[in-house]
């Protein structure tokens, strides 16, 4: 099923987004290889239509959790790069005041509950917030982020159940890159297609390609839209190429150079400026402003992180309890 | 610390520790509507088109007829998903609620290990203070009841060695009750531990009380020459060895250790070197436990101040046999907490 066209300035904007989030991801991996950024950090370059369409469709009181690759989604969900970059820098003025780092990076005040280290650990904590939602009759929507390897967990299972029978308004989206660190999901996933295991929960569910934004946004505003009519769940399955390893630096000896070329090919930031061009719209302007404006602001960010003050060592096990 | 006012409230009523749990549940959500209920069986098939007078309201019935006040809204029935429920719970108390989950047994809490360790312990902290988990996780502990090696773990170490988690083990219905409606109110992930053999005790409440805080011990009598600190269950034994020490001229006192975390060190500390001999009591495996760990922080606070080594009982390090006799012997007893009180004045 082709997806409808968007207008064009809608186009625009998500690509916008997409390349900003490839920028921000570029510029984190090379700057992890200087070596004063603590931790490791997950690239999401390649995904970059999943994080921007679904976002599209929520404001900030709507609620997202995400993964250990969950830069694209805090981008997505309008957080400040600045704290971003601070938090990955493990910074006293970090999002998280250098508690979380990159593998937990949370933005409460814009809904973004949090990067989420233990696979599917987000998954059931969207059921909850999407329970949260109906409860207070708020009209909140919550969407859950996930990789393929999340549906191989038994949470992920017992919490589709569980918004199914509740009808809760939750999306859960497989961002399926076929690789679950360095295990194939065609070796380690029993379905073809992760979605049809969305039938098994008496949910709609889909399988689009992320490497067309208008399809992923289409499939999104229908599950949004449904979540938002109280008429429960939705599983989106949007399968992409991961770009690069699975952390920054990652080698990628188990993963055939074909397959590595096929994500460079499948590259959703190329297509979709390909697709505006096509359309009469000057993509290679909005590449060129994109980039300028994005880089002057990572320029700042980088620089403000590494000059930003350490969180004071006396407070190490600060914010374990509130009271 | 504590006064003794938990036991001696003007205007106290008796009540089971079992409806001291459900006044606590039915006060909470009449005062504050985002407090929901979420188990296996609380609303028991209550909704489901059977009679509301056959629903089962919990395993052992604490929650037993609040479906009716509350609706389906409130008072939710859950498949058997242990990590799925505890992650809703998690969810639902980031987004606002204010859930109280009951996970049936502690011996299924593995089953949630990651939601409980993983995601509602380190939430705060991860955020850097951003998010608060104001949620309570219930769950029945405890041997006696031939429960066999599954349903018998009370995991009060295991729980109180994750940051993060408050947890709480009342041993009478007045603690019950204050102390839940405490855990409810708190803004932190709270493990709240009810022993299964206390359901049916029965003790003064006042039920016009508000809740009480956590962090305190429980006086349950006074003595003077060695202080007994028990958690849950075994403090009640506690106080039935203490009747035993008095008739052989020992004055024991004994104190609840109902909030393991946070802990009233300071009134430990304070009681037991009164005293000059202390016993610490704790249904659970022997080793890194409630006993050894209380009894170390007690020790480096008053080495040279006791008179006599800390006594520590607990059960064996095995899981909870089934048949009788053995599992009679794995557990702590009263003979046992005398010996011990015994050993710390020099006898037997």
């Amino acid at each position: 099923m082709t997806a409808p066209q968007l207008p064009l300035s809608e186009l625009e904007e998500a690509y916008r987004r997409m390349l900003t989030i490839r920028l921000f991801e570029d510029r984190a991996r090379r700057e992890f290889g200087k070596g004063d950024m603590p931790g490791f950090v997950h690239s999401y370059a390649g995904a970059e239509a999943i994080a921007a369409g679904v976002c599209a469709h929520l404001g900030d009181a709507d609620m997202i959790t995400s993964t250990h690759r969950g830069h694209g989604h805090c981008l997505a969900k309008g957080v400040d790069i600045v704290p971003m970059v601070a938090e990955l820098y493990g910074r006293a003025n970090g999002l998280c005041k250098g508690r979380g780092g990159s593998m937990h990076i949370a933005d409460f005040s814009k809904g973004m509950l949090g990067a989420n280290a233990i696979v599917a650990g987000g998954v059931g904590i969207a059921v909850g917030a999407a329970l949260a939602a109906r409860t207070l009759g708020d009209g909140r929507v919550a969407a859950t982020f996930f990789g393929d390897g999340a549906t191989s967990q038994g949470v992920l299972h017992e919490s589709m159940n569980l918004a199914s029978i509740w009808r809760l308004p939750v999306v859960f989206v497989c961002e399926n890159n076929g690789w679950a660190e360095s295990t194939p999901a065609a070796y380690a996933v029993s379905v073809p297609q992760v979605s049809v295991r969305a039938a098994g929960y008496s949910m709609p569910g889909t399988t689009v390609d992320a490497s067309d934004y208008e399809a992923v946004h289409e499939a999104a505003r229908a599950a949004v839209d449904r979540a938002r009519r109280g008429e429960g769940p939705s599983f989106i399955e949007a399968t992409y190429s991961r770009i690069g390893g699975h952390y920054a630096g990652d080698p990628e000896g188990y993963r055939s150079r074909d397959d590595r070329r096929a994500a460079r090919d499948a590259d959703v930031i190329a297509r979709t400026a390909a697709v505006l061009a096509g359309r009469g719209s000057d993509s290679a302007a909005i590449t060129a402003e994109v980039e300028r404006d994005v880089v002057a602001r990572l320029d700042e960010a980088f620089a403000a992180a590494r000059a930003s003050a350490w969180p004071d060592a006396e407070g190490a096990d600060r914010y374990v309890y509130s009271n | 610390m504590s006064t003794a006012t938990d036991r001696t409230a003007a205007g106290a009523v008796e009540m089971t520790f079992l409806d001291a749990l459900k006044d606590a549940l039915l006060t909470c959500m009449r005062a504050d509507s985002r407090v929901v209920l979420l188990g296996e069986d609380i609303a028991g098939g209550a909704g489901q088109g059977a009679p509301l007078e056959g629903a089962m309201g919990g395993t052992f019935g604490v929650t037993k007829g609040l479906f009716e006040e509350f609706g389906p809204r409130r008072v939710l029935d859950t498949p058997i998903s242990e990590a799925g429920i505890t992650a809703a719970t998690v969810g639902a108390a980031m987004a606002g609620l204010r859930p109280v989950t009951d996970l049936m047994w502690a011996a299924f809490a593995p089953k949630a290990f990651d939601e409980i360790v993983n995601q509602a312990a380190k939430m705060r902290f991860m955020s850097g203070g951003q998010v608060s988990v104001p949620m309570v996780l219930r769950m029945a502990v405890g041997g006696g009841l031939r429960a066999a090696a599954q349903h018998s773990d009370t995991h009060y170490a295991m729980f109180t060695n994750v940051p993060g988690l408050k947890v709480v083990a009342p041993a009478t219905p007045a603690e019950a009750r204050g102390l839940l409606m405490a855990s409810i109110l708190d803004d932190d992930p709270v493990v709240f531990l009810e022993h299964m053999a206390l359901y049916t005790t029965s003790g003064a409440v006042d039920a016009a009380a508000g809740p009480m805080r956590l962090g305190e011990l429980g006086v349950l009598r006074d003595g003077s020459d060695v202080t007994i600190a028990g958690v849950g269950h075994s403090a009640l034994m506690a106080l039935e060895a203490a009747a035993v020490l008095e008739a052989e001229g020992i004055s024991a006192e004994v104190l609840s250790l109902r909030s393991l975390q946070p802990l009233d060190l300071d009134g430990l500390v304070a009681r037991a070197g009164a005293t000059g001999r202390f016993v610490v009591v704790e249904e659970g495996p022997a080793r890194c436990s409630v006993a050894s760990d209380v009894a170390a922080q007690v020790g480096e606070r008053l080495f040279g101040a006791l008179k006599a080594p800390i006594g520590r009982v607990t059960s064996n390090h095995s899981p909870v046999p089934f048949s009788p006799p053995l599992e009679d012997a794995h557990l702590p007893s009263v003979e046992k907490v005398v010996t011990a009180a015994k050993r710390t004045m020099g006898l037997g």
